[in-house]
């Protein structure tokens, strides 16, 4: 099964709820943790993991062979990002455009274009006591999350339960990050910024066709709006953490919840049997 | 005309809430809400829309299931498994056209797809421009660039001072996006291992673009020792701390009644607030 844990908003407590979810459950089944906010992954913080093994993502991106290359600009005509333009007897590649689609390599008719790896991030594979580990980190400048997040999901062991944190958004590296998920709890917070931003990552899931349930955190202030929301769509309220600033305080420390207030653990264990009972 | 953006690489440090407060603090100037994914600026600024555009954006592959010979050349070649059973899953593909290129039979066409709206709005502050970018879309960045093109000829148009951008979180894309060419990076931070790891990237990004940098710290009490490390670190890299904002509920009831807390309450936090704003156009005055 794949669980992932998504927001909208983001600082809603994603990471709070995705490590305490795995560190209440290896008694029950082994669990796989994938952090796939892969511009900012923080699971690391909290689950100290001792990483083994470190692998560079690289996208292809064109390398033109200037002997066989006639300047036709079939390559600048094919390329839908505008990486590459061909101008008079000179050919510019502007890498950080490139998808890596391969078209123009494929397409040019000198066979002039081969392809050469260019690094935009890694992913480092690890173990947090029976905890598999495994992260990515999008490099400092770069722009596409989604092929890390790609391979980061490459990792994914379903004999195991797999948890995926997610980055917060409705856009392509939450989807990238989501799909294909058995359930997906959604954390939120009870202010009207919360329930916009649930309203959004609810609609996101619907069109993924993926199950999903709301955990409100920082209860007890702001307002009613996201219970009465989620009551009114029937979507399941599976967890409620109060506001506390007991809770706050280990949070900034780097200590998850169930660590740091074990009586939780039973509480993320009722999670997990209510998510066993809403999966797709 | 000067532009600042507020960034803060994890989510939720409180970028909106302070935003809020230098629409009512900043005179002659225009707002604009960077975050297009999630947008929640509106919810405190309280827009009357004057303008809605339509953001059409990259293209997806459609099949013509009465040409399609099922050769099967498309699935082969496209490298975002955006093609099972001869139909494009619309989510997956990337618009490349590779498919489109290759096909024999030219069963594929590309249609430009509707990616979101982006609007003018007035509000009791001023200008804000917006925007919502549909769900499960991609190009966040190009329509990132349009509301920050729109604030630009707003700003020209009427002569004012300030673009004041509400950022979206993480490092990538929209982010980059946001910040290419503006005159000062805000990062509101707070003293958590998480928060501080973040901030540790998006500084290091506003610096690959040469960006100048100063650091606001919200919730500064909730760890005391955490705080004093973000200081330290900003005094070693030269970035002024140029705020540090107290942990208060009223925040969360400022936000509830749709109000910046500027506005709601004159206690800890806004003195604090006003005094990151003061520092902010300090430094862009003189920029």
């Amino acid at each position: 099964m794949i669980v992932s844990i998504a927001s909208g908003k983001g600082g809603t407590g994603k990471t709070l709820v995705a490590t305490s979810l795995a560190l209440s459950l290896p008694n029950k089944r082994p669990v796989q943790f994938l952090d796939c906010d892969v511009e900012e992954p923080d699971a690391h913080i909290f689950l100290k993991p001792l990483l083994t093994h470190k692998q560079a993502v690289s996208i292809p991106i064109p390398h033109i062979d200037e002997k066989k290359c006639t300047y036709c600009g079939k390559c600048a005509e094919v390329c839908a990002y505008n990486a590459i333009a061909v101008i008079k007897e000179k050919v510019l590649i502007f890498p950080e455009l490139c998808h890596g689609c391969g078209a123009c390599s494929y397409l040019c008719p000198e066979g002039a274009i081969s392809e050469v790896g260019r690094e935009i991030g890694v992913v480092e594979v690890g173990q947090s006591k029976e905890i598999e580990f495994i992260h990515g980190k999008l490099a400092i400048g770069e722009m596409m999350a989604p092929p890390i997040i790609r391979e980061v999901k490459k990792h994914i062991n379903q004999e195991r339960l797999v948890i995926i944190d997610v980055s917060p958004g409705t856009s392509c590296p939450v989807v990238e990050a989501v799909k294909d998920s058995d359930f997906c709890l959604l954390v939120t917070e009870p202010t009207p910024f919360g329930l916009n931003d649930l309203v959004l990552a609810i609609e996101m899931l619907h069109r993924l066709a993926i199950p999903c349930g709301v955990v409100i955190n920082r209860g007890g202030v702001g307002d009613s709006n996201v219970e009465e929301y989620c009551h009114k769509e029937g979507i399941p309220i599976l967890l409620r953490i109060p506001l506390d600033i007991e809770i706050a305080k280990l949070y900034s420390r780097g200590i998850t919840l169930v660590e740091g207030l074990p009586q939780w653990r039973e509480t993320f264990l009722r999670l997990y049997n209510d998510i066993e009972l809403n999966k797709k | 005309m000067k532009e600042v953006v507020v960034l803060s690489g994890k989510g939720g440090t409180g970028k909106t809430s302070i935003i809020a407060s230098f629409a009512a603090l900043a005179k002659s100037k225009v707002m604009v809400d960077c975050d297009v994914d999630a947008a929640d600026l509106y919810l405190l600024l309280q827009p009357i829309t004057q303008e809605k555009h339509e953001f059409w954006s990259g293209q997806v592959a459609v099949i013509d299931e009465e040409k399609c010979t099922q050769c099967g050349l498309c699935q082969d070649v496209c490298r975002f498994n955006a093609i099972e059973n001869f139909k494009v899953d619309p989510i997956s593909c990337e618009g490349c056209g590779f498919c489109y290129n290759v096909c024999p039979e030219g069963a594929i066409t590309m249609e430009e797809s509707l990616s979101g709206h982006w609007f003018v709005s007035e509000t009791r502050y001023g200008h804000l421009v917006h925007a919502r970018l549909g769900v499960t879309e991609e190009n966040s960045g190009k329509l990132v660039a349009a509301v920050r093109q729109e604030a630009r000829l707003i700003a020209q148009r009427q002569g004012l001072d300030y673009i004041i951008s509400d950022g979206p979180p993480g490092i990538g894309c929209p982010v980059i996006s946001s910040l290419a060419g503006a005159d000062l990076a805000v990062i509101v931070t707070e003293p958590t291992l998480s928060g501080m790891h973040d901030m540790d990237r998006v500084i290091d990004v506003c610096r690959h673009f040469t960006i100048p940098v100063i650091v606001g710290i919200n919730k500064c009490d909730l760890n005391e020792d955490n705080s004093h490390q973000i200081e330290s670190y900003c005094h070693d890299q030269g970035i002024e701390v140029a705020a540090k904002i107290p942990f208060d509920n009223v925040v969360t009831e400022a936000l509830v009644r749709g109000l910046p807390v500027v506005e709601y309450c004159d206690n800890g936090v806004s003195p604090q607030i006003k005094r990151l704003w003061q520092s902010i156009s300090g430094l862009l005055v003189n920029s």
